[in-house]
């Protein structure tokens, strides 16, 4: 209640300020800070332990499209369903998981997320509504839409979110679902975090139209474009779509234009793109450094609140890092646990 | 308490098996390509949608990746979807969202979800449809661990197994012959299951066993029933359950008979013969065997169209009649 009375007293009091300026708390919106951080030094952390040799496999880092996950996220709740992408540790972080146990699950342990089964691309918290990052291109997309057909069948209010990237919008699981969506009025919401490559292919060079929301057009639902990296515009975006989907209006489309700094996984030579460009995206227009530069306008924050909030962040991932190391691996003994459901 | 037993076909036990489960479980509904009021391209829906609504009998569009991952969706989220396949060929299109969903998400997750979905697959050859609408797939999903793959072969089984289905917490895939549809058999009213991963002792006997699935079973009890008047006594097995196999019963047979052959429909490389012919060379049962193991399947090549080539594609009664003489002579 405080919230809407005071987002109510900023709007009157100041009708220019942007969405999020109006819609949160100052609180709030330093807890988003912190989100965003949390999921930037996660991934910093990651990479630096899968350096070191600590955890295998491969990783898809979501460095410089922190704004576009807690954008997303910001309107949903706990009960909320989101089906995340092989770039999920900032969905994952964003819906509310714990990195301990995130660091965890890509260490491999049994205090895992997912026990150790999953890894990097199936992180998941369904606690928390994330259903699972997915190893297959679009493969989360029609998942979604079921968890929205539940939603509706069962009236629970929920909404469901499936976050993709550029990529999946050329898959037919992408246009398959967003038909049965709109045709059965789900409330689904359809978030392609466009960071301008597939893998090393570009939309340009993948992608018939200019813009992925123009596809809404095709499946009657409204195509919405946001700079990705803006977390008011992602966030005014996601509440109109969620409040949409709640009013059971249908889905939406919200293409997020974003970037990823680093290489697609741990394989890439960074070939098909220039280094001017990537350093263009960095120094002018790094999604938290944008945040926190309108947050000290609107006097939400000042140089030494971000220093704490810096500060707090990196003691959360030693301490994650710790967590993890400290944990127990599974036993070969446990090996084929969790196929089938245990029959009691 | 006395059930009352009637004659249903195997598709009218089926209907009465997704009637009875929607009755007693509102999380079920049923999805699929004109289910609806055309009733099903094989009118298994018939007229549900009458008594249930289109809400809970839901004709999707031509969409099967996507209507699948929706089934899958909606079964990791609280509700009890059975899906039907127009055709099982089409599960070539929905494979992504079956192998690499469905069957794996409780492993990638740590047993934090299950996904009972039920999905159904019209199977086989015999209709005149050839190659992309005939054939039989069964062993493709059973090699996969986390589906649980089925392929009743009468009425009373396949009510049985769908209602056990159903209320299995994990992806059960049924393969259902187009054949069997029209084939009478007892069914008792009401709610019963039939236990998924237990074979069937069709039949008893000494000199032979015969392990079959879905409509070879009926063919393999046809032969056997020849064969009697020759004095060849046949044990048939119906497998009922590709994944998991009940390996038990059938080593449990071979150490009786000391002779076995497998029938199924399906080509004949790679699948549940060898499968099921590893499982007897693996066990003790294997110094009981008094001659070589056989299997019967379809050739290796697609479904023809011309219903003469369509025949000699898959396994007759005279096939399998010969080849239990053969092997019961021991003239293999």
């Amino acid at each position: 209640m405080a919230t809407a009375r005071k987002a109510a007293n900023n709007e009157a009091a100041q009708p220019n300020l942007p969405f999020a300026f109006r819609k949160y708390t100052a609180e709030q919106l330093r807890e988003v800070l912190h989100k965003m951080y949390l999921i930037r030094r996660f991934e910093e952390g990651a990479e630096d332990a899968y350096m070191r040799g600590l955890i295998h496999g491969t990783m898809h880092l979501s460095i410089g499209q922190e704004a576009s996950a807690m954008g997303i996220c910001m309107p949903l709740t706990d009960q909320d369903q989101i089906t995340s992408t092989h770039r999920g540790h900032g969905h994952c972080i964003a819906k509310g998981a714990d990195v301990k146990r995130m660091f965890a699950e890509f260490f491999g342990k049994t205090t895992g997320y997912c026990k150790g089964r999953g890894g990097s691309m199936h992180i998941a918290d369904v606690t928390k509504g994330n259903l699972g990052a997915n190893g297959i291109v679009a493969g989360g997309i029609p998942i979604a839409v079921g968890a929205a057909l539940a939603a509706k069948k069962l009236r629970t209010g929920k909404v469901a979110v499936s976050f993709f990237g550029d990529g999946a919008n050329n898959e037919g699981a992408f246009h398959e679902a967003l038909n049965m969506a709109a045709v059965w009025k789900l409330p689904v919401i359809f978030v392609c975090e466009n960071n301008g490559y597939g893998m090393s292919t570009s939309t340009e060079r993948s992608t018939a139209v200019k813009n992925i929301a123009d596809r809404a057009g095709a499946y009657a639902m409204p195509g919405v474009i946001v700079d990705g990296n803006n977390f008011s515009e992602v966030a005014e975006a996601a509440n109109a779509a969620v409040e949409r989907a709640r009013a059971g209006e249908g889905p939406t489309l919200i293409e997020s234009k974003t970037y990823r700094y680093r290489g697609h996984s741990k394989s890439d030579r960074n070939r098909y793109r220039t280094k001017e460009e990537i350093e263009d995206w960095m120094a002018n227009r790094d999604p938290i450094a944008l945040f926190e530069a309108e947050l000290k306008e609107f006097g939400i924050i000042d140089d030494a609140g971000i220093e704490a909030v810096r500060e707090a962040v990196k003691k959360e991932i030693a301490d994650g890092i710790e967590f993890a190391k400290d944990s127990p691996s599974p036993e070969i003994r446990d090996l084929e646990n969790y196929v089938y459901t245990e029959v009691a | 308490m006395d059930v009352a037993v009637r004659e249903l076909s195997y598709a009218q036990a089926i209907q009465e098996a997704m009637a009875i489960a929607m009755e007693q479980d509102e999380r079920v509904f049923l999805m699929g390509e004109d289910i609806g009021v055309y009733g099903g391209a094989f009118q298994v829906t018939g007229d549900l949608v009458e008594r249930f609504g289109s809400e809970r009998v839901m004709d999707t569009p031509i969409s099967e990746l996507g209507g699948a991952g929706v089934a899958v969706g909606a079964a990791l989220t609280g509700l009890r979807p059975i899906f039907e396949f127009q055709f099982s060929d089409f599960a070539t299109l929905a494979m992504e969202q079956i192998v690499n969903q469905a069957a794996k998400m409780r492993f990638m997750l740590g047993g934090e979800v299950s996904v009972p979905v039920v999905m159904r697959f019209p199977a086989g050859s015999g209709t005149g449809a050839a190659a992309q609408h005939s054939q039989s797939l069964e062993a493709w999903l059973g090699h996969v661990p986390g589906l649980k793959v089925i392929q009743p072969a009468t009425p009373h089984d396949v009510k049985g197994m769908l209602l056990a289905a159903v209320a299995d917490p994990d992806p059960v895939m049924i393969f259902e012959h187009k054949l069997l549809y029209k084939m009478k058999g007892p069914v008792p009213e009401g709610h019963y299951t039939v236990p998924i991963g237990k074979a069937d002792v069709r039949r008893q006997g000494r000199d032979l066993t015969i392990v079959a699935t879905s409509i070879m079973v009926h063919k393999a009890l046809e032969a056997a029933a020849a064969l009697q008047a020759e004095g060849i006594d046949i044990e048939v097995i119906d497998l009922r359950t590709v994944r998991p196999m009940d390996k038990q019963t059938i080593i449990d047979s071979v150490k009786k008979t000391s002779r076995l052959l497998c029938v199924y429909e399906a080509v004949k490389t790679l699948g549940i013969g060898a499968e099921v012919s590893a499982a007897v060379a693996e066990s003790d049962a294997f110094d009981y065997l008094d001659a070589p193991i056989v299997r019967l399947g379809g050739a290796e090549i697609p479904i023809p169209y011309n219903p003469e080539l369509e025949k000699a594609t898959v396994p007759q009664v005279p096939d399998i009649v010969a080849a239990a003489r053969d092997l019961a002579k021991g003239k293999r």
